[in-house]
């Protein structure tokens, strides 16, 4: 094979990605077409209508955007007081050592189970947990949806946000030290300015996670088409209302799930690209 | 004064470290709950004949809990289908993410390797549900019906950046000195690629595959619009057929069927972390 032709090949190959990419645009934008044509782009995404009662349809995004928001933000607050602690454990304090191996296989495990099997979890063992401790009746909720979440992403905000912490330079720490400061003074005061950007990017691509994880959310929320109006209520997110009537739904029903994965794929690749740039930047530092 | 104030200071850093001992151990904690909640509650369903067997109907499952019977079948559906899906996509998503691996590690620097290779993280970041929607209007509309290929189709794009990724990190950083040295034996770039590159480059491909195959094979909501599931053990490709994870989400729903859930979940953990494992295991062998 010369030289050319195998040039040729590997770019017709890589020629796929994009191809993959502009069709799931295309896909989306025009299947999504005709709920925002109907309803108006910016009705779809503010009301908070969903009813499809023949005659007279009426579907708004707004109901599964807020859960979406809601879940992914709850999920983040729960996941940082044990991401941030592993991420320390095995990238500062027992950095190196076998135990810290341990852990980050764990946690490496945790990021490998199934959503489906989280879900499981979830419905099986913390709902009644939830209901025991009356937080609320029905025990399915943005809550409980939210604490699974929160579970799933610790591994991806940990890992990443421990690498950017064994990339602070050993010489800051090392003068710090010989000021005589303590270990928890070195923390707070070199690790967490230094690598404090990269950590806040291994958050945002947690977020990114988050949002779009459907079957944990779907067996958790509870599947109600409002706006949750407190975090121990039900709900749906844009995934899990996605998951929940795709396969029955026709027309402008379907249209409108679509216009709703648009726009939580557009959201999602916004948040992505943020944290990606933010890694780029945090980096070069 | 002084004394108290240093006192406080080593407090604080004791505090410290207990606080995140404490809440890094905690959070291996769900692991090992989920773990033992799927073992202890699945492992008595595990039999030859949860392994041989179709799913039961909902009927006859009922007849069985009425006369207080164990639940009959088992997964085999699921099994055969989760076999034949992965399998076409694997046999896709291997050599196409190992080309494109290649021609991003080859041409780190060319405008468009970087366009591609920016798309592959966008691909990679996409929820798995909305690559559900899109394979359902690409290849369910047209074809008129629920098929093992949509099914694998939507495999397939959700292996692919993995493989890509992993392959175009693993030969960075092989040392250049190695494709200079082929390069000098007078072979040309593809003999080179073939016969040096490829082979040294192999343990993190490999490891790569893997852990794109325990990605994927517990992908649920982008095999419900495709596959859809099926009842009954079947080979053709091109109508609805199941998988381990559509008969979970089944027995979920269907409350005569929810003793199998646990076989299920059990056979599906176990298999993805023995895949995990293995991975990393070879990764680490192999880095030596």
């Amino acid at each position: 094979m010369n030289d050319k032709l195998y040039r040729i090949i590997l770019f017709v190959v890589a020629l796929i990605v994009p191809i993959v990419c502009g069709g799931v645009v295309y896909a989306l934008v025009t299947d999504a077409y005709d709920a925002f044509e109907h309803f108006g782009f910016f009705k779809f995404l503010t009301s908070s209508e969903w009813s499809y009662t023949e005659g007279s349809e009426r579907y708004g995004a707004l109901p599964f955007i807020t859960g979406t928001l809601m879940t992914t933000l709850l999920a983040l607050i729960f996941c940082i007081p044990f991401s941030l602690p592993v991420a320390l454990f095995v990238g500062e304090y027992f950095r190196g050592t076998k135990i810290a191996a341990v852990l980050s296989t764990v946690i490496d495990l945790l990021a490998g189970i199934p959503s489906i099997i989280y879900g499981l979890w979830g419905f099986y063992t913390l709902r009644p947990i939830i209901m025991a401790l009356n937080i609320s009746s029905q025990g399915s909720g943005v809550l409980t949806a939210s604490l699974v979440l929160a579970i799933m992403i610790v591994p991806y905000a940990a890992s990443l946000s421990a690498e950017f912490i064994k990339m602070v330079p050993n010489d800051l720490k090392e003068g710090a030290y010989s000021l005589g400061a303590t270990r928890a003074e070195i923390i707070g005061k070199i690790i967490f300015p230094v690598a404090g950007s990269g950590i806040f990017s291994s958050y945002v691509l947690a977020i990114g996670r988050a949002l779009g994880e459907t079957m944990t959310v779907t067996m958790l929320i509870g599947n109600t088409n409002n706006i949750p109006e407190s975090i121990t209520s039900t709900g749906n997110s844009m995934a899990s209302i996605i998951a929940n009537q795709f396969g029955e739904a026709d027309d402008l029903r379907l249209s409108s799930l679509i216009a709703i994965g648009l726009i939580l794929f557009l959201i999602t690749v916004f948040i992505n690209l943020i944290g990606k740039i933010m890694i780029k930047r945090a980096r070069i530092v | 004064m002084n004394k108290l104030k240093f006192r406080s200071r080593l407090a604080k850093d004791k505090a410290l470290l207990w606080a995140v001992c404490f809440l890094a151990a905690l959070t291996a904690v769900p692991l090992f709950a989920i773990l033992g909640e799927v073992f202890l509650r699945g492992y008595d369903q595990l039999s030859w004949s949860f392994f041989t067997e179709p799913t039961p109907t909902a009927y006859k499952a009922m007849k069985a809990i009425e006369a207080g019977e164990p639940i009959p079948g088992g997964i085999a559906n699921g099994i055969i289908g989760t076999m034949i899906m992965l399998g076409m996509a694997v046999v896709f998503a291997v050599p196409v993410g190992i080309l494109c691996g290649a021609y991003l590690a080859e041409n780190p620097k060319k405008r468009f390797a970087q366009v591609v290779s920016y798309l592959t993280d966008l691909l990679q970041g996409t929820p798995s549900v909305i690559i559900g929607i899109v394979v359902y209007i690409w290849v369910v509309v047209p074809m008129k019906g629920y098929s093992a290929i949509a099914g694998s189709v939507a495999l397939f794009i959700m292996m692919l950046p993995l493989i890509i990724r992993s392959t175009e990190e693993t030969m960075k950083i092989l040392p250049a000195s190695l494709k200079e040295a082929g390069l000098a034996l007078g072979g040309n770039n593809a003999r080179v690629m073939l016969k040096v590159q490829l082979p040294a480059a192999f343990g993190g491909i490999f490891t790569g595959v893997l852990l794109a195959i325990s990605r994927v094979i517990g992908e649920t909501a982008p095999l419900m619009f495709t596959a859809l599931g099926c009842s009954f053990i079947r080979f053709s490709i091109d109508k609805p057929i199941s998988a381990v994870p559509l008969l979970i989400w089944e027995f979920f729903n269907d409350p005569n069927l929810q003793e199998l859930i646990w076989g299920a979940s059990l056979f599906l953990l176990l298999f993805v972390l023995t895949l995990n494992l293995t991975a990393k295991y070879l990764a680490k062998k192999w880095n030596q």
